[in-house]
């Protein structure tokens, strides 16, 4: 049942933001194909801080998928090939013996990188701060059940609220907009009462905060939701769009 | 062993005869009315003067996100840290399966008394009743605040809220949002953080790590982090500071927790005079994936929700290697169904786990380790159909799937415990405040509601209960006398001293240029934790761990080898600052297990046991909380007691037969 594989892996190194940086090629023999990526990545670092060197520095915690922290470019795609799939789960059974893997940060103006494959991401925060909550102080709330919503929608909201805010969407759009990650959130509390009293505010204000944080703009090409490893669909776009378009309108009264 | 703390020169009033030294500051007056008249009388800081007092909030997870959004909204300047790159990645996101309120929305029979009484039973008789019991009753006010804030929790068709029910209990009480409600609600006390941040209330501190607490004149005012980026080291001073960094189960180097998972702050604040509680009581999870290799770094939890449609079994046979399908069911041994024929596989975690153990080391268990036992669906899906299966455990199997690359649909799972969630931490009071004044703990880093075992469903309910409706009236008992007093000064002497403690041991680390990594010396330690202070745990074992734990000390500031420098990004250094720590608690937690002579939830004496091989809870002896006190790095810790009292819980010895 255990195999391995041997592969090279041609890695991006850069010592700091301002650092030029470049690729270095490592080789990895007998690499088990039931670890996973990181796995893989904790074993290569392990030997590099055996020989003095200085290992490969990446972003991880929860390694199950869901904390958003990991980000890696592998072989051009945001989070490797596997559909639907973090690197933190991607296993090493979905590559080749004697293949290469091609292992790049995400590359994004807004994402300055902080070193080798780790990235900044607080442009994301700074579009969270700008509206993407419920303006209402804990102690407030009126009973749970008091306001019941169509299963439906809260299903939907579900699903938008299911981002995790990993920035691969920015990373695969050739403009690096962060219009999924943004739209997502917009859309979850756009489908729910609660978000009502500010849905169209909000819009203008965490776009705006987009634009300011270096974002490109959506061209609609669809990339963010085929690298999504949630799977955010690009509806929440076009909401998004509708209600920005809306908005617009009123504001300019 | 007399008594000479920091605490007891705060609180002389203590000192009295026969007096404990541990004041829990538990409100008189019956069980249900405490808390209600605690909040109409306790002191209240007002408006104008909350604006110039500043809290520090260490940790950004359910816990600390809610405490510091709620604290900034009352109007104190909060300062909240984490060392993810935001708060939203904290260790809370990963929580799968719900969170517990007594809403009794399901109309079988819940109550605030109900829910009380199962979290204490659950816990085994090792937790504070009045804690537990304002537990519950806000546990309500919980579901309320998500569901205005937009958590998107599962609803029925009528558009109200859905509820499942969850190991241990007999009700159903837990509210979910899939399989993601960790994540759904620490997005929720995100956004209102991130609020408070727009607003200017909240200065918010991604990338730093708390690396010393800061101690004035016995109070707690301040710490001093490292930026992780640059590694600078900083100082920040308040009028109080809160921890809520969360579980401590990285000591046994693999857990379900994430990787960064750490138990440095309050490790550091126990080495300031904090008292460390119970801190042996971890909790095994029954049902995750097990080991594959040496290279392994985390391991990976499937939902005890499984266990409502899966049976648990080994081959009968020691050493059988078939493969499943081709063990007839007369081979097949259903030993939790055996064993307890009324909860059968869905006794609770603790019970569940040692069940699997015990048949594994008879040598039982499955896959190439033989440290796994079979979660097979095949009975129900025949009985419920492919469809139905589907729908309730789907991205489970899928996660189970992307991990072993074995499809669970036709294949049992293979699952072994593990490490999941520690309830011991730092000995808090009812104002969840710990031995030292002005420094609180909140969530899973204190020890207070859990007991000796934690309810599935009601970690979540914890941090949040305690960030968002708990920590914004008790803060208040203690600001009320600090109105007066600027923030201390960050040049007052006492950060000299703290910050030049931080750096010397950064430097220390970096010159021991050894031969081993950080992750060599953690692994040790981890297995020493697993073999003698994991499942089961009996005298010379712990004994055994006391010596080696010592030696993997020794082991670790002699030889191992962190490449780069300090000035710069280095993870290699930040997991070696966690690891020293990590050792010196593995230390005290096999002091503590040595101590606890009796079986308690997740705490199996091997020597306190049945005639069936159950645990067996001694209270005569052992009713008490074990309050750990730093004596110094080369004296033995204080044994501090809290005794418990059941007002209103009679402790009867749990069985699920
Ligand atoms: C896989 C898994 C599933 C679970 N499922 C459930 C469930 O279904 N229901 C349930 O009730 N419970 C569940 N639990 C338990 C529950 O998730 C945790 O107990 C709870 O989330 C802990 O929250 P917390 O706020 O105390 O700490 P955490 O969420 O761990 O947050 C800790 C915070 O502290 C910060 N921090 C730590 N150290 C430092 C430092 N030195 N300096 C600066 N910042 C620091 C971190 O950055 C982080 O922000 C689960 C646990 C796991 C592992
Ligand atoms: S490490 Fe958390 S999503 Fe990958």
């Amino acid at each position: 049942m255990s195999e391995t594989i041997n592969v090279k892996l041609k890695i991006w190194r850069q010592k700091n933001t301002s650092d030029k940086g470049r690729f270095e090629l490592y080789d990895m023999p007998g690499v088990s194909t039931h670890m996973s990526f990181l796995e893989m990545m904790d074993v290569l670092n392990d030997r590099l801080v055996r020989e003095g060197k200085d290992p490969v520095a990446f972003d991880h915690d929860c390694r199950e998928g869901i904390c958003g922290m990991c980000s890696m470019y592998i072989n051009g795609r945001a989070h490797g090939l596997l559909k639907g799939t973090t690197t933190c789960q991607l296993h090493m059974r979905h590559f080749e013996n004697g293949e290469t893997i091609t292992i790049e940060p995400w590359r994004a103006e807004a994402f300055p990188v902080i070193k080798d494959l780790a990235v900044d991401r607080t442009a994301f925060e700074k579009i969270m701060q700008a509206g993407g909550y419920v303006s209402m102080n804990t102690g407030n709330a009126v009973d749970g059940n008091a306001l019941p919503i169509e299963k439906v929608k809260a299903d939907e909201a579900m699903d938008a609220a299911s981002c995790i805010g990993c920035g691969a969407c920015v990373a695969s759009c050739k403009n690096a907009s962060a219009m999924l990650f943004m739209s997502a959130k917009v859309s979850q509390l756009a489908l729910l009462p609660q978000g009502e009293p500010e849905r169209y505010v909000r819009v203008l204000k965490m776009m705006e905060a987009h634009d300011e944080a270096g974002f490109g703009s959506c061209t609609n090409t669809g990339a963010c939701e085929s690298e999504c490893p949630k799977e955010i669909s690009i509806a929440h776009i076009a909401r998004f769009n509708r209600d920005y378009l809306t908005a617009s309108v009123v504001s300019e009264k | 062993m007399e008594c000479t703390s920091q605490f007891l020169r705060q609180h002389p009033y203590k000192n009295k005869k026969n007096m404990s030294k541990l004041n829990s500051r538990i409100p008189d007056g019956p069980l249900e009315a405490k808390w209600t008249k605690y909040k109409s009388t306790v002191r209240l800081v007002n408006p104008a003067n909350k604006r110039r007092i500043e809290v520090i909030v260490v940790g950004s997870g359910l816990a600390g996100a809610s405490a510091a959004a709620s604290l900034a909204e009352l109007g104190y300047s909060v300062k909240c840290f984490c060392f993810q790159d935001s708060p939203r990645r904290a260790h809370s996101i990963a929580a799968q399966g719900g969170i517990n309120a007594a809403k009794n929305y399901s109309n079988d029979g819940d109550s605030v008394f109900r829910l009380f009484y199962d979290t204490v039973k659950g816990g085994d008789y090792r937790a504070r009743e009045a804690n537990v019991y304002r537990l519950a009753e806000v546990s309500n006010a919980i579901i309320d605040q998500c569901v205005a804030q937009g958590v998107p929790f599962a609803r029925e068709y009528g558009g109200l809220l859905d509820n499942r029910s969850f190991g241990g209990v007999q009700v159903s009480r837990t509210f979910y949002a899939r399989g993601q409600t960790g994540q759904q609600l620490l997005l929720g006390a995100y956004s209102s953080l991130s609020r408070q941040i727009a607003k200017g209330n909240c200065q918010m501190y991604n990338r730093h790590e708390m690396l010393e607490l800061v101690t004035i004149d016995g109070k707690a005012r301040g710490i001093i982090s490292r930026d992780l980026v640059s590694g600078e080291i900083q100082r920040h001073s308040a009028h109080a500071v809160i921890l809520a960094t969360g579980g401590y189960g990285n000591v046994f180097f693999l857990s379900t927790n994430a990787m960064g998972s750490n138990a440095t702050a309050i490790w550091k604040a126990y080495k300031k005079g904090a008292f460390f509680g119970n801190p042996c009581f971890t909790q095994i999870h029954p049902t995750c994936i097990p080991v594959s290799g040496d290279y392994q770094s985390k391991l990976t939890l499937m939902s005890e929700s499984l266990r409502n449609d899966g049976r648990v079994w080994v081959p009968k046979a020691v050493g059988d290697k078939r493969k499943p399908e081709d063990i007839p069911e007369e081979e097949r041994d259903y030993y939790l169904e055996r064993r307890y024929p009324s909860f059968g596989n869905l006794v609770p975690r603790d019970v569940a786990s040692r069940a699997a153990k015990q048949v594994c080391d008879e040598g039982k268990g499955v896959g190439p380790s033989g440290l796994a036992v079979f979660l097979e669906f095949k009975d129900s899906i025949k009985r419920l159909g492919l469809d139905v299966i589907k729908e309730r455990y789907g991205n489970l199997f899928e996660m189970y799937e992307k991990i072993t690359g074995e499809d669970p649909y036709h294949t049992p799972m293979r699952i072994y415990p593990a490490v999941h969630y520690t309830m011991g931490g730092l000995w808090v009071d009812y104002n969840l405040m710990t031995t030292v004044p002005g420094l609180y703990a909140l969530g899973e880093c204190n020890f207070s509601d859990h007991g000796a075992n934690r309810l599935g469903a009601s970690a979540l309910m914890q941090g949040l209960a305690d960030g968002y409706f708990v920590i914004p009236y008790t803060i208040g008992d203690f600001l009320a006398d600090e109105i007066r007093n600027p923030v201390p000064p960050t040049t007052h002497a006492e950060f000299d001293k703290a910050e030049k403690e931080v750096k010397d041991k950064i430097d220390r680390l970096m010159n021991i240029k050894g031969k081993q990594t950080v992750d060599d010396l953690h692994k040790k330690l981890g297995k020493v934790m697993w073999e003698y202070c994991g499942m089961g745990r009996n005298e010379p074992g712990l004994l055994k761990a006391r010596t080696l734990i010592k030696e993997i000390k020794e082991e670790f500031w002699k030889d191992i080898r962190i490449p780069g420098s300090k000035d710069e990004f280095n993870t290699e250094l930040e997991k070696a600052g966690r690891v020293a720590d990590f050792i010196e608690l593995g230390a005290l937690m096999v002091e503590d297990a040595l101590l606890r002579k009796e079986s308690c939830g997740g705490h199996f004496r091997e020597e306190s046991q049945t005639e069936e091989g159950e645990a067996k809870r001694d209270d005569v002896n052992f009713s008490f909380v074990a309050a750990w006190e730093y004596a110094g790095d080369n004296s033995a810790p204080v044994l501090n007691k809290e005794e418990l009292k059941f007002d209103v819980v009679h402790p009867t010895q749990r069985s699920y037969k």
